[in-house]
């Protein structure tokens, strides 16, 4: 099967359609027309370069270049992780915790698919490699960014309670495990939800863009499972990593729980 | 040897003073709100970063672990937290209820509101089952922030000849925020008056 080329004109007709959406919601007042067309704005520039600096990447080869594109995308994805949090931690942790979690699940995984699973030559193959890790860390940083935002807005509301535990001798450890299970368990909801659901409810992304390009359904099939167990391992792997260093970071030496770590917080009482 | 000894101890908000609170001994706390009583009484608990010496029947602070400091050193907040669904839930699993017999009916209560709802508890419920939480621990030294507040005549009697018998009976230490100038007549031995951050020998009114 040949690939079907797009045409920019082809492409401005979905644009369109986007553009009515936004119409429709500035007509029912629903203010957030401007920010659709914002996002689609930045889609179009942001793949656009994106497909170029790949064009260019591929035909490289250079581990260098490779090394540096993948240091920007977790730069982004670090960032990305921060920005979604309403109270983050304050500092240098605020974007080390995400950047810490996302380099050890996000780089091994794709690491493993890399040299073990995939078996490519070499391991750094620029069209194995980038897509794997874009798809790791896009999925990972939502896992981390969701775990992250529930941890600390769960320590702020609940903190009464944290401190009657720590109050009654409890170790930092007992006195936040409930809100550290469900931060995680809010942050591994989405990817357990999209394996339960894979192939009935949805067709993945990658999957239908195999097929589209002109894979053989089985193959992309394949390749489909595998990229979402290492999603899945990677997020979990992630968000159990960022959930530890965030609930030890909440406390101190003294096992305080110090909001005053997160922005926004500060010291509680009168 | 002091129960409590506060040196040079100071907390952000709070100028630095000297305390010591002896053992078997009631110091109440006064002053306008927000003057910083709650302020002191979380420092002195080691839930707020806080500066100076502190020494519990003469061991300095950093030589006991937070948890011990904590189960030894009772803090009970104006506010109570609960966090599980029943009140059983609260209370240490390998305590033997029968020891807690005695505080339950002290303040009005029976074994069986140990299956009371967290949910269903009203204010002044709370407060006193929150008093029977920490007592039950038997810490060494009582921070009590207005323990009384939310209740009527009866009740407030009834803790306080608890906390009363507690004190003489085990010899505790206590500081006890109190609004109530008669309230402070009636439980205290010595009464400290706080103004702007500063810590004054107080009047009893």
């Amino acid at each position: 099967m040949e690939l079907i080329q797009l045409t920019p004109w082809d492409l401005s007709i979905a644009a369109l359609l986007v553009v009515g959406l936004a119409i429709l919601s500035w007509r029912l007042r629903l203010g957030i027309g401007q920010r659709m067309l914002w996002a689609m704005l930045r889609t179009i520039i942001q793949l656009t370069l994106l497909g170029l600096v790949l064009k260019t990447l591929f035909n490289q080869q250079n581990p260098l270049l490779i090394g540096l594109l993948a240091l920007f995308m977790l730069g982004v994805a670090s960032y990305e992780v921060m920005a979604r949090q309403e109270r983050r931690f304050a500092g240098s942790w605020g974007i080390g915790i995400g950047a810490i979690a996302m380099f050890s699940s996000s780089f091994s995984i794709t690491l493993i698919a890399v040299h073990i699973v995939i078996n490519v030559e070499p391991w750094y193959t620029p069209q194995y490699l980038i897509p794997l890790l874009g798809m790791l860390l896009g999925n990972t940083m939502s896992g981390i960014a969701i775990t992250m935002d529930n941890l600390s807005q769960h320590a702020y509301l609940q903190r009464g309670a944290i401190e009657a535990r720590l109050i009654l001798g409890h170790g930092w450890d007992s006195a936040i495990r409930e809100i550290r299970r469900n931060a995680l368990r809010a942050g591994l909801i989405p990817i357990i939800n999209a394996m339960a659901a894979a192939g009935i409810v949805s067709l993945p992304g990658m999957m239908t863009g195999q097929i589209l390009a002109g894979s053989p359904p089985l193959e992309a099939a394949k390749y489909q499972i595998m990229i979402m167990l290492l999603i899945a391992a990677g997020t979990g792997l992630g968000s159990t990593l960022a959930v530890w260093i965030g609930s030890y970071r909440l406390f101190d030496e003294r096992q305080r729980l110090r909001l005053d770590r997160l922005k926004g917080g500060r010291y509680t009482g009168t | 040897m002091p129960s409590l000894a506060l040196q040079q101890f100071s907390s952000p908000g709070l100028q630095p003073f000297d305390l010591n609170l002896e053992t078997g001994q009631c110091i109440t706390l006064s002053g306008p709100s927000g003057c910083g009583k709650t302020r002191l009484l979380r420092a002195i608990a080691d839930l707020d970063p806080n500066s100076g010496q502190i020494h519990l029947n003469g061991t300095p602070r950093d030589q006991l672990s937070p948890t011990e400091w904590r189960s030894r050193v009772g803090y009970l907040p104006a506010e109570s937290h609960w966090w599980q669904t029943q009140v059983r839930d609260h209370f240490d699993a390998e305590k033997d209820t029968s020891q807690l017999e005695p505080l339950f009916q002290a303040l009005g209560f029976t074994l069986d509101t140990l299956t009371w709802e967290i949910a269903r508890l009203s204010s002044g419920e709370r407060q006193r089952l929150a008093l029977i939480r920490l007592l039950s621990g038997e810490p060494e030294i009582l921070l009590l922030d207005e323990p009384t507040a939310n209740l009527d005549r009866t009740n407030i009697e009834k803790v306080e000849a608890l906390l009363e018998r507690y004190r003489r009976d085990h010899n505790r230490g206590m500081l006890w925020v109190s609004h109530d100038p008669e309230q402070r007549r009636r439980v205290a031995q010595r009464a400290l008056h706080f103004e702007k951050g500063k810590l004054m020998e107080g009047q009893w009114s």
